[in-house]
């Protein structure tokens, strides 16, 4: 049986001034339905890249996206993505943004009052109701990317990509909305890829967690099953066995198999070029 | 609650009053009274200067020259009008007449050809400015759109807006006077020449800062709203509606505000130099007629010029606040 979503040997390579630059080097991934995907690695490894080409911002060097028997060539709404500064457009209330995507996306196929219904309906899943005619520059970061998740799952997606959805936010707003998160996975049971820089939040709310090596020339390192049941409470996990050895197992990875040697000296050449270079 | 404590909460109460009052005084201070001091300042300074230059036409005015000369204008306005009314009177009097003797007559009527008063000059002048400046934005912004949504076209274009920009409205004006007396002939014309001229004046002249002012506003979109609306896949019109104009108004407005600044100065120069009526004009026919009030009437057009200029900005701030949905920008 085919993989509902199916990334097959991509490569990315950016042409530079400075010659080709390869980003992804043979990435593979099959993901089922239903299933939560995290992606985590070092900063500047191609998690994002990967992402952006799975929602067709990025178009691969060699190989390909396949979603459900169709390959991806153009950004899509069946793909939505929550990007990591929530991207709202601010001249538009909460409940607006949100209509933007759901007329966008469902005004042959519902009415004016079931499209209005619905709006509210994804508001309210994310606990934006009560403020859902304010502006983003009238609510808190939290809040902006609630109403942010609330367009993309409002889009009803096949798959919902996010780039580092909370990494923006302060560690108990963070927490509060990996809890949001959770229960509204246990609901809707979306097809998931999150990318994020933080080992706990990939053990807490992943079935599978896709270390990627660095880069360049950055592909899959390792993928690690979580078979923690659900529903998943942070305080009991927190003593649990499972859960502190897929733990110990992700920061092995990261900060022994592939830790980031970045020698001093080198790193300043980079800032040197980097600032002459602007 | 004790008395103490009591006189302690009055007290608090009493010196946040207190205090209140001061920062009210302060701001009233700022907002007012400083430009306030700063115009008697002025209006010292000019009386002073003015009254030790002399020329070929008597003293240089000074403050209290051009206040007469406001009070004559509007008297001769006055005048004007009911010379006017009185016209139209005797008009529809002897045409009434002429029908009662002859049933078969059909009446003339000729309009008023008396002088423009300084007040008619000034509405002439900003009906002109308004339309060149309106000609002028319905083509600059869906230009400037298209040029900074496309950068192969902002490339093509560039250039040609670079060398028209710095064009004074003088070198174009012999162009555009005969060309639209070329071009425009029509047996019952709509619209005077003079105001074509004057319009198409001020059109090629306020056109480039609001092309350019747009275009870089709509090329340095925010690129995560980019990727929302390729995400939903807004069509190209859609897009422009909903996320390229929103987010380009900050710089829309700057470029219009300052082509209606260069509007205005340009439509001054262009009355005066092609005697289309308006303000220009006035200043013009004072200068030729060299009169002992000439000056005084000159620097009162100076001082309504700049008036009007202000009044121009200030609305089209108020446009731009009212429009604007970064409500915490400050303009200024």
């Amino acid at each position: 049986m085919p993989a509902f979503l199916d990334i097959s040997n991509i490569d990315m390579v950016f042409p530079t001034p400075k010659g080709d630059f390869t980003a992804l080097k043979s990435v593979n991934l099959k993901i089922k339905k239903g299933e939560f995907i995290s992606l985590i690695g070092h900063s500047g490894c191609g998690k994002s890249t990967v992402l952006n080409v799975v929602a067709g911002l990025y178009k691969a060097t060699l190989g390909g996206v396949i979603l459900d028997n169709k390959e991806v060539n153009a950004p899509g709404p069946e793909r939505a993505v929550v990007f990591q500064n929530h991207s709202l457009l601010p001249w538009l209330t909460a409940y607006q943004n949100v209509e933007l995507a759901v007329k966008q996306v469902f005004s042959k196929t519902m009415g004016k009052a079931e499209m209005a219904e619905w709006i509210e309906h994804n508001l309210r899943l994310v606990h934006m109701d009560h403020a859902m005619h304010k502006r983003p520059d009238e609510i808190s970061g939290g809040m902006k990317q609630r109403v942010g998740i609330a367009r993309a799952l409002s889009m009803q997606p096949q798959v919902l990509l996010m780039d580092e959805p909370f990494g923006a936010l302060d560690a108990l707003t963070r927490a509060h909305m990996q809890d949001s998160l959770m229960e509204i996975q246990e609901e809707l049971n979306n097809t998931v890829i999150m990318i994020t820089h933080d080992v706990d939040e990939a053990v807490l709310l992943s079935d599978r967690i896709v270390m990627m090596t660095n880069g360049p020339a950055a592909t899959v390192g390792e993928i690690l099953d979580v078979n923690l049941e659900r529903p998943r409470s942070r305080l009991s996990l927190a003593e649990d066995k499972e859960y502190n050895r897929l733990r110990s197992a992700v920061l092995t990875f990261l900060y022994e198999k592939q830790r980031k040697i970045e020698p001093i000296k080198s790193a300043t050449e980079k800032k040197a070029v980097l600032s002459s270079a602007s | 609650m004790s008395a103490v404590k009591r006189h302690l909460a009055f007290a608090s109460v009493e010196r946040l009053s207190v205090q209140s009052l001061l920062l009210a005084f302060q701001r009233l201070f700022k907002s007012l009274l400083l430009p306030a001091l700063g115009i008697v300042a002025f209006l010292i300074l000019w009386s002073f200067t003015a009254s030790s230059i002399n020329t070929s036409l008597g003293e240089f005015p000074g403050p209290q020259a051009v206040l007469e000369q406001v009070q004559n204008l509007y008297q001769e306005h006055r005048i004007e009008r009911e010379k006017e009314a009185a016209f139209y009177q005797r008009q529809e009097e002897r045409n009434a007449k002429r029908l009662a003797e002859d049933p078969t007559y059909t009446a003339k009527v000729r309009a008023y050809t008396g002088k423009e008063t300084f007040w008619d000059q000034i509405v002439t002048s900003l009906l002109t400015v308004m339309s060149g400046f309106l000609l002028a934005v319905a083509i600059a912004i869906p230009l400037g759109i298209a040029i900074g949504l496309s950068k192969k076209l902002n490339t093509a274009i560039n250039p040609v807006i670079q060398v028209f920009k710095p064009v004074s409205p003088l070198a174009w004006l012999p162009l555009v006077t005969i060309v639209v007396s070329a071009v425009y002939v029509t047996p019952d014309p709509m619209f005077a020449k003079s105001f074509i001229n004057s319009l198409v004046t001020v059109t090629l002249c306020c056109i480039w800062p609001m092309v350019i002012n747009t275009s870089v506003g709509v090329a340095s979109l925010n690129k995560d709203w980019v990727n929302v609306s390729k995400v939903l896949r807004l069509p190209a019109l859609r897009h422009i509606k909903k996320i390229v104009l929103p987010a380009s108004i900050p710089a829309i407005f700057t470029g219009m505000r300052m082509s209606l600044g260069i509007a205005w100065m340009v439509l001054i120069a262009a009355e005066m130099l092609a005697q289309n009526p308006g303000l220009g004009k006035f200043v013009w026919d004072e200068f030729q007629n060299g009169s002992s009030q000439s000056l005084s009437r000159i620097m009162t057009a100076v001082l309504v010029i700049g008036l009007i200029g202000f009044f121009l900005d200030r609305s089209m701030l108020q446009l731009q606040r009212l429009l604007s949905w970064d409500k915490s920008m400050e303009l200024r």
